[in-house]
């Protein structure tokens, strides 16, 4: 419930209370100010009767309403003494309404040579059941008509003066930290707004910076480690030749080259892992898998061959993949890399090529490997193998890039596939993962 | 011959300029952009080692100038950038190959053979090291006068022992040369082994003055008998 039907919900009930009491006290009061009207008009005709009986004597005979709205009685003195003006609802009937009907009856005593008479007078009455009828209806129809107006005024003025902060909210969805942009500024008057837009442009700003920050730092640290490497690698290489050198001393010093060479390699996986991430390969043509997969083969077989491992491929349909050569080529050859490392002497790796999967399949050196930490940075099995702990992580890293799977499985062999998803993988299917709704 | 090191980092290049003089090239060094646009501009060197970030510029802009003013030094670009871009950018300019840093000595010297072999017009196409000749341009072994054929692993092998002759080579240093960027995260390294082994059966049934020894554990030398 966006926030304008929130405020039309609350607003319908507070108006639906206040529209009632409202009409309580409106009912009362109307009732009042008729009742004060009639007893003033009352009063008025009670004075012209009375001017009429001095002059007219024969009006004091009139004992019955008949077709005028009055009567005059003789009463004994002592009785007229103690009446004074009243005034009181009562009933009597109407002809026209054929049905006794409410009038309001004004009883007076008054004197005139010397004999004592009683007047009443009756004025016809609103009629209460009608006047809350006509009311209540009335009261509904302001109620939606209200109601009616807010909705107006809330679709047409309302929408219009939040349009800034649904514009603002658009744009921060469809925001990029690692494009290098800002947020465009968004027109309007409203001090919220600009409030708003000012704040999102600071966290936009901090968090770029950060992340920029954050993206060289990683980049030139392990670009100027590999000066230095070289350095170290290189002046174990002269030691290594000098004349004097003992057997024992030449072991130490290969051991602590190898080491290098390692810390190197790791170095390198990791600034191509930062590289991956950070989106640095934008190279895109069509790829055939097949044709990827047999350059790989062509480049590992010497050590395929040395562990006597046998390859074999299997393209039931051809995997095609808009990609990054350089990424492609780094994805299938960690996999197959990894089928060879991670294998027994005399083993098989199966490659089967389909449309939309490829599935690498090894025979296994010992049990399955922890699934869900496989394709974590530094993860390694068993064997304390030589590896750098980054190839499978890179391999995810390429799979997230463009929206491939990645899945382990066991079935006494170790089986990765590697699969399409179903959907294309748009720029908005992007967004939606950065910021779910 | 005369190389030029242009490097930022001292210690890189000076163990590098030890290594080369120790090879008998005639070596300088420049530590930063405006040395080493200097010296690359009004002296010709046989081979230019050129680092592409510099304190006071890029080493393209170094690369760029040599090539303008038709100076014919040859150049080797010795960059910490493992960047496609950066390579071809490079190549394009007209440097005559580009290294990856970190790099072994005994891959560097063997670029820096092929070259100065490249671009030594008329020159020997062949290594020669006692009775043993090793033809680059049809890729053949002679031993004597007996042509032997070599699979194209062995032929990469045995390259970077006659350009590094009589110097201990690390398995590492050879895997690098001749399997490139494969070798590394390879659980170990003994399918180097694997193929030195078929190269000192054939060495030895042709009779070769050379052999190839290991120093266990550490790697191998390729020297006289």
């Amino acid at each position: 419930m966006n926030l304008l039907n929130q405020a039309i919900k609350y607003l319908m009930v507070s108006i639906f209370i206040i529209v009632t009491i409202w009409s309580v006290i409106f009912y009362f009061s109307m009732l009042d100010e008729i009742y004060d009207s009639i007893d003033d008009g009352l009063d008025n005709y009670k004075l012209l009767i009375l001017q009429k009986a001095e002059e007219d004597t024969t009006t004091l005979l009139k004992s019955a309403f008949d077709e005028s709205n009055y009567s005059i009685k003789v009463i004994p003195r002592s009785l007229a003494a103690s009446v004074t003006d009243s005034y009181q609802d009562t009933l009597m009937y109407m002809m026209y309404e054929d049905d006794l009907e409410p009038v309001r009856m004004l009883t007076s005593a008054f004197e005139q040579k010397g004999k004592y008479y009683q007047l009443k007078i009756i004025s016809s009455m609103v009629e209460e059941d009608d006047l809350i009828n006509n009311l209540f209806w009335s009261v509904i129809g302001l109620y939606l008509a209200i109601i009616l107006s807010i909705l107006i005024v809330n679709n047409v003025v309302l929408r219009r003066l939040w349009r800034p902060f649904y514009k603002i909210l658009d744009q921060l969805r469809s925001f990029r930290l690692d494009r290098n942009n800002t947020l465009p500024e968004v027109k309007t008057e409203i001090k919220e707004f600009i409030e708003l837009n000012k704040a999102a442009k600071i966290l936009i700003s901090n968090t770029q910076r950060a992340y920029f920050g954050q993206k060289r730092f990683t980049e030139n640290a392990a670009h100027e480690l590999q000066t230095p490497l070289t350095t170290i690698i290189h002046r174990l290489e002269i030691l290594l030749n000098s004349d004097t050198l003992q057997q024992a001393d030449a072991e130490t010093i290969s051991k602590v080259l190898q080491t290098t060479e390692k810390l190197s390699r790791l170095n390198k996986s990791l600034l191509l892992l930062t590289r991956i991430e950070n989106r640095q390969f934008i190279e895109s043509t069509e790829i055939n898998l097949k044709n990827i997969v047999d350059q790989t083969i062509d480049d590992l077989l010497d050590f395929a061959e040395y562990k006597n491992i046998r390859i074999s491929v299997e393209e039931v349909k051809s995997f095609k993949i808009i990609a990054d050569n350089t990424l492609m080529q780094l994805l299938v050859n960690n996999l197959i890399k990894n089928g060879i490392i991670h294998n027994q002497e005399n083993g098989e790796i199966i490659i089967k090529i389909n449309e939309d999967f490829v599935e690498f399949k090894n025979s296994a050196l010992d049990g399955p490997l922890d699934k869900e930490k496989i394709f974590s940075r530094f993860y390694k099995g068993t064997e304390g193998s030589n590896g750098t702990g980054l190839g499978l992580a890179l391999v995810r890293a390429v799979c997230d890039m463009y929206g491939l799977g990645i899945h382990y499985t066991y079935d006494g062999h170790h089986i990765f596939t590697l699969k399409k998803s179903n959907k294309i993988f748009t720029s908005k299917d992007i967004n939606s993962q950065l910021f779910p709704e | 011959m005369k190389i030029l090191i242009v490097e930022d980092e001292p210690e890189l290049a000076a163990s590098i300029r030890e290594f080369l003089e120790k090879e008998h090239y005639l070596v300088e060094t420049a530590e930063n952009f405006r040395a080493g646009i200097g010296k690359a501009t009004v002296f010709e060197y046989d081979c230019i080692l050129l680092d592409i970030t510099l304190p006071g510029g890029s080493g393209m802009e170094i690369l760029k100038s040599v090539k303008e003013i038709g100076m014919k030094s040859n150049v080797i670009i010795i960059s910490a950038k493992d960047s496609l871009d950066d390579k071809i950018n490079g190549l394009a300019l007209g440097a005559d190959d580009y290294l990856t840093k970190p790099f072994h000595l005994a891959e560097l010297n063997a670029r820096i053979k092929a070259v100065l072999r490249r671009n030594n017009q008329g020159g020997t196409e062949t290594l020669t090291f006692h009775n043993v000749t090793l033809d680059i341009k049809d890729r053949q072994l002679i031993v004597g006068s007996e042509k032997i054929p070599l699979f194209r692993k062995e032929f990469d092998i045995l390259y970077v022992f006659m350009v590094n002759k009589e110097r201990l080579l690390t398995k590492s240093a050879i895997a690098e040369h001749v399997w490139g960027d494969h070798y590394e995260d390879a659980d170990n390294l003994d399918f180097v082994y694997y193929q030195i082994k078929n190269l000192r059966k054939k060495l030895s049934a042709a009779d070769a003055d050379i052999e190839i020894t290991s120093s266990y554990g550490v790697g191998y030398t390729m020297k006289s008998k």
